[in-house]
Order: structure tokens, then sequence, then C-alpha cells
């Protein structure tokens, strides 16, 4: 502690004993959140920059090509024009060719709003110092969580492949899937933008889960039962709703709009 | 802190009854909103007025999961500021680059008509 080297005076060493309670001291609260939460809702902040840095991009980005104007019906993919979501995710794992647009992403969706519930069940548990509870609502948040991230894993791949019938390039040949460079849905910037940002929250999803088992793992082993407090759940709650709230601006202007 | 156990710290043996009801509360709201949204994608025609739509129910989950799973409502006045203010800046910046997009594409595609 480095605290005494320019305010403090060797005779007053002996005040440092007692805890300071002065209002310029660090006596004072006066968010009247632990300095824990606190650093977690600023890390978030910062996080959520980032978010909004992609989301930004992809406005500017679309609204810089040029959308399709015409019957929702005839549309068909082509670089010229930023394409309609829909008509992009209407595969689901199992349906082979049949048109069933945005159903998996709502069922995505559907998992990770249910990940978030069971997290707050598990905050709850820790609050009433409920040690079974609390293990029982993270194993569920785990094994939601780990849902998503497979379903990710698939549509992920499903784009990469793309479709049977694939879509004639510039050049006459015919492109299926999508790579960071060309994409057979529409401008190449929109398959960049489809892996960046659902990859960056994919990722954080992933880096949520280690949390989760790691909080497991000490809950199982009563590291928080001995400390007296479960803030450290709470902690990994606030990070884990941030990526669902993530996932709900990602679905409404990657998906719906 | 309104609607929670209080936070006592339990006796040995002992652990409160689980208040879960604002949860599920929350919860059936976030599906509801989310299951309108697909109502809407699938009956209204896309446009303007059915994005707008869709980016205020945005708004309103998000204002759920903060507020209620978050707890930001239950913080004080200074927190909720010191969070809401920065995020209003980058709405704001949203809609600025937005614009500048359309501006960009405007130029591209018509500058030789």
């Amino acid at each position: 502690m480095s605290t005494t080297s320019t305010t403090q005076t060797l005779s007053s060493s002996a005040t440092l004993e007692k805890p300071r309670t002065g209002t310029w001291d660090g006596g004072n609260e006066p968010f009247k959140a632990s300095y824990g939460k606190l650093m977690m809702w600023f890390f978030l902040l910062s996080d959520a920059f980032t978010f909004a840095a992609f989301l930004t991009a992809y406005g500017l980005i679309r609204h810089r090509h040029l959308a399709y104007v015409g019957d929702p019906k005839a549309f068909e993919f082509s670089t010229a024009y930023w394409p309609i979501p829909e008509k992009v995710f209407n595969a689901f794992p199992g349906f082979h060719g049949v048109d069933l647009p945005l159903a998996f992403v709502a069922l995505m969706t559907m998992i990770l709003i249910f990940s978030s519930v069971t997290m707050v069940l598990a905050v709850e548990a820790g609050q009433r110092m409920d040690k079974a509870d609390v293990q029982k609502w993270l194993l569920w948040t785990i094994l939601f969580g780990a849902t998503f991230v497979s379903c990710q894993a698939l549509e992920w791949s499903h784009f990469i492949e793309g479709t049977e019938a694939g879509t004639k390039m510039a050049d006459g040949s015919i492109f299926h899937g999508a790579n960071l460079a060309m994409n057979q849905y529409g401008p190449p910037l929109f398959g960049d933008l489809f892996f960046f940002i659902t990859g960056f929250h994919g990722t954080h999803v992933f880096s949520g889960l280690c949390l989760l088992t790691w909080s497991f793992i000490a809950t199982t082993n009563g590291t928080f039962e001995k400390r007296g407090h479960y803030e450290m759940v709470e902690k990994i709650g606030l990070y884990w709703h941030f990526v669902d709230l993530v996932w709900v601006f990602v679905f409404t202007f990657f998906y719906l709009v | 802190m309104a609607h929670h156990a209080a936070n006592t710290p339990a006796q040995v043996g002992e652990i409160p009854k689980p208040n879960t009801g604002w949860i599920w509360k929350t919860f059936f709201i976030l599906v509801a909103i989310t299951a309108l949204e697909f109502l809407l994608a699938f009956t209204m025609p896309a446009g303007t007025f059915r994005n707008s739509i869709f980016i205020v129910m945005t708004i309103l989950k998000a204002f759920f999961i903060v507020a209620e799973f978050m707890h930001l409502k239950h913080e004080t006045k200074s927190l909720i500021w010191t969070i809401l203010i920065p995020m209003a800046l980058l709405v704001w910046l949203l809609v600025a680059l937005v614009s500048e997009g359309s501006s960009i594409g405007e130029a591209i595609f018509n500058a030789f008509k």
C-alpha cells in the first residue's frame, strides 16, 4: 500500500488503524455497489461500445448498398443489392430443402432468453445462500448456453456451405455458400458482417460458458459458501444478461429489419 | 431491492423460500414481445413502419433485461445515468452514420445520372 506517501505524515501513522470514513477519504460510496459489480458494469459499458461499433458499421454499409425493390416472392440472390434476411436464413437442421424462414433463429432466441431466466434464478438462489439451488440453475444455464453455441455452429456451417442452386456471380461462374471474400447471398460485406457480428457474439457466449463452468465448480467446492456470499455468481450473471441483451439487438438488426 | 427476499444471512440449515414471481413475469413479457415480433415479420409488409415497430420492441426488451434481470432499476440514480448517457450518445452515432451511409450510396449510384 503506497497510500501514505504524500498526504500522511509519519506521526499520523497510528490513525491508519481506523477504517477511513470521511467523505474525501474513501469512506463514501456514492453508487452503493460493491467494487466488483461496479467494475463489471463499466466493463460491460465498454463492451457495449464494441458491439455498437459493429452494429453502426452494419447500418452504414447496408444503407450504402442498394435495397431490393420488388415483390419479396420473386426475390433472387444477387450481389447487386442487399438480401432480405428471411430469404437467407430459412433453413432448419433436419428439414433439408424446406423453406422455414427465421424458424431456427427463433429457436436460438428462445434458448438464450431461457438461459437468462435460469441465470437470474441462480443469482436469486445465491442471495438466499441456497447452494443446491445455485448448482441446479447454473447447470441449466450452462446447458442452454452450450445449446445456443451449438446452434450457432450449425447456422455457420449452413451459411458457409450454401444452397445447392448457388448464385451466378458477375464472372458467370456459380458460387455456393460464403467466405470472407465472396458469398452467394449478396454483396461481399454482407457475409463479412455476418461472420464478424455473430462470431463476436458467439465468442462472448463461449467466454460466459467458461465463467459459468468455473463458478459451478467453485459453488460445488463450497468456495462461495465459505466466503459468506455469492457475489461472484451475480457478477457473472450481469455478464450473461449482457450477452443476451446483445443478441436481442443482433436479432433485430441482422435478422428482422 | 424491493421485490427480493430479505438479504439477512440465513441460519445454518435454514434456507428462505424462493421469491421468483417477478422473474417469471419478466420472462413472459420477453417471450410475448419476441412472439409478436415474429408474427409481424410474417403478416406485415416490409417497410419503414414495420422496422420502427421492431426497433421500439427491441428497446422495450432491452429495458426489461437491463432493469429487471441486471437489476439496474434498483441501483442508485447516479449509476443508472452513468450507464444510460453513454448509450444514448451511441444511439446518436448510429443514427448519424446510417444517414451517412445513405448519402454515400446516393453519391455512388447516382453521381453520373
